[in-house]
């Protein structure tokens, strides 16, 4: 049966991983490709590579790093940050990323949806939301949930899903950093409404809040970064946990 | 060995050079036909639509080339389709190589699935030293019906062929470049295969 995924998500500045990372073991802590090797190894399902550089040389750095992971490693990985152009993704992809993942951009010209899922296909096209609940409505927000839009989280879902989104990587900006569990009565309405696979990010604590948000949440996959970075919770570990827990998972 | 991944447009395909440059071999991307005749191995791999990726071969002229290929083949995800009669996705015909449909899976699970699922009733030399129900790394709308030329099935809507083999030609639904190192077994069994 297919499995729920455990994605560790590495934030990357200039070619670097940046804040957050605390392997005592690792020779370089700031080499993404020897993380993510050391994340493959332990089981993590999938990865994701979040650029938060805004530099001119962003986009060479960005796909000199994918071909660096894709050299070495042997699990599928996802690129966001500042992604904007079908060009962009092409390089990207070109460069061995398996899918890339948009936000702001899709936002300001939604057919850039459209436009990736027909030249690459939906497999390889994320579309990630951030969205904060404001007086019961949940609301869609921009550069990392400090600029508010007028959309509606679920409205805005489904339109993704109907360009063509092949997934959507759901980050609760009320959760997130929090530890207090991920935003499960949200994920569950996306998935009972949306017929793609939901990522749940934003608000991962502790091994019981991974197994909550398959079961209450209903994700199909669980993103987090602190507590596996700062090795607060261990992929092996979680695993277990999760597949006594009953929930399916790839060990 | 000279192992060659065709290449006619067709995505993410630097990963399959990368996984076969870990198992200590080195693959070139090309769409030349004498290389491509020429090759031990030959990788046929593809993501994306399946009207528009047969299109492209047909309009190349790959497609005849593949279907007279008489070196181990190996389809991976959409290669693997259109090997197939026919997909459902675009309403195509394809290669003809293995007698059996290409469909869409039902609104009843989400589509596409995408992670790791198990492979089981493993029969061929691809599997050598891969247990039943290992996990692989799966992305697809589309699946291949059951038949008399799988060798491998997993499950989800229901049970469906995720990999194929006839003669010289062999297909996988999931991608063993992406597979971890059960991924790159299979692989490396595909490269070890001498007819």
């Amino acid at each position: 049966m297919l499995t729920k995924r455990i994605v560790p998500c590495l934030d990357i500045k200039n070619g670097r991983t940046v804040k957050g990372v605390n392997f005592l073991d690792l020779r370089d802590a700031g080499d993404p490709v020897e993380l993510a090797q050391i994340y493959a190894e332990n089981g993590a399902d999938e990865l994701v590579f979040l650029d938060i550089s805004a530099t001119e040389e962003k986009r060479k750095t960005l796909a000199n790093l994918v071909l660096h992971v894709a050299e070495k490693v042997n699990i599928p990985f996802t690129v966001g940050g500042g992604i904007s152009s079908v060009e962009d993704v092409d390089i990207l992809l070109q460069s061995g990323a398996d899918k890339v993942s948009i936000n702001s951009s899709a936002v300001k010209r939604p057919d850039l949806i459209n436009e990736l899922s027909a030249k690459f296909g939906s497999q390889c096209v994320v579309v990630a939301i951030d969205a904060k609940q404001v007086d019961d409505e949940w609301i869609v927000h921009l550069v990392g949930g400090k600029v508010p839009t007028k959309l509606n989280l679920f409205d805005w879902a489904k339109e993704v899903e109907k360009r063509g989104a092949g997934e959507i990587l759901f980050t609760s900006m009320n959760n997130d950093g929090t530890k207090n569990g991920f935003a499960n009565e949200a994920l569950a309405k996306l998935s009972n409404e949306l017929n793609i696979p939901i990522i749940a990010s934003g608000g991962a604590g502790n091994m019981q809040h991974f197994a909550d948000t398959f079961k209450e949440g209903k994700a199909d996959a669980a993103l987090a970064a602190s507590v596996f970075h700062f090795k607060e919770i261990a992929i092996p570990e979680l695993k277990s946990f999760l597949s006594k827990e009953g929930v399916l998972v790839r060990r | 060995m000279k192992i060659v991944i065709i290449n006619y447009g067709a995505g993410n395909i630097q990963s399959i050079k990368f996984a076969i440059q870990r198992l200590g071999f080195e693959a070139v991307l090309s769409h030349n036909v004498e290389e491509i005749l020429q090759a031990d191995k030959v990788i046929f791999p593809g993501v994306g639509e399946a009207s528009s990726a047969m299109q492209m071969l047909k309009s190349t002229g790959l497609d005849k080339i593949i279907q007279q290929l008489k070196q181990p083949v190996l389809g991976i995800c959409l290669g693997m389709q259109l090997m197939c009669n026919y997909s459902e996705e675009g309403d195509t015909n394809g290669l003809g190589i293995f007698d059996v449909k290409v469909k869409r899976f039902s609104n009843q699970v989400k589509v596409p699935q995408i992670g790791w699922n198990q492979i089981n009733n493993l029969k061929s030399e691809l599997f050598k030293g891969v247990k039943e129900n290992e996990f692989m790394y799966l992305v697809h709308s589309f699946y291949a019906e059951k038949c008399s030329e799988m060798i491998a099935e997993t499950n989800y809507d229901l049970p469906y062929a995720s990999a194929l083999k006839k003669d010289n030609f062999y297909g996988v639904q999931f991608h063993p470049e992406k597979s971890s190192n059960a991924g790159e077994k299979i692989l490396e069994n595909f490269l070890n295969i001498n007819i």
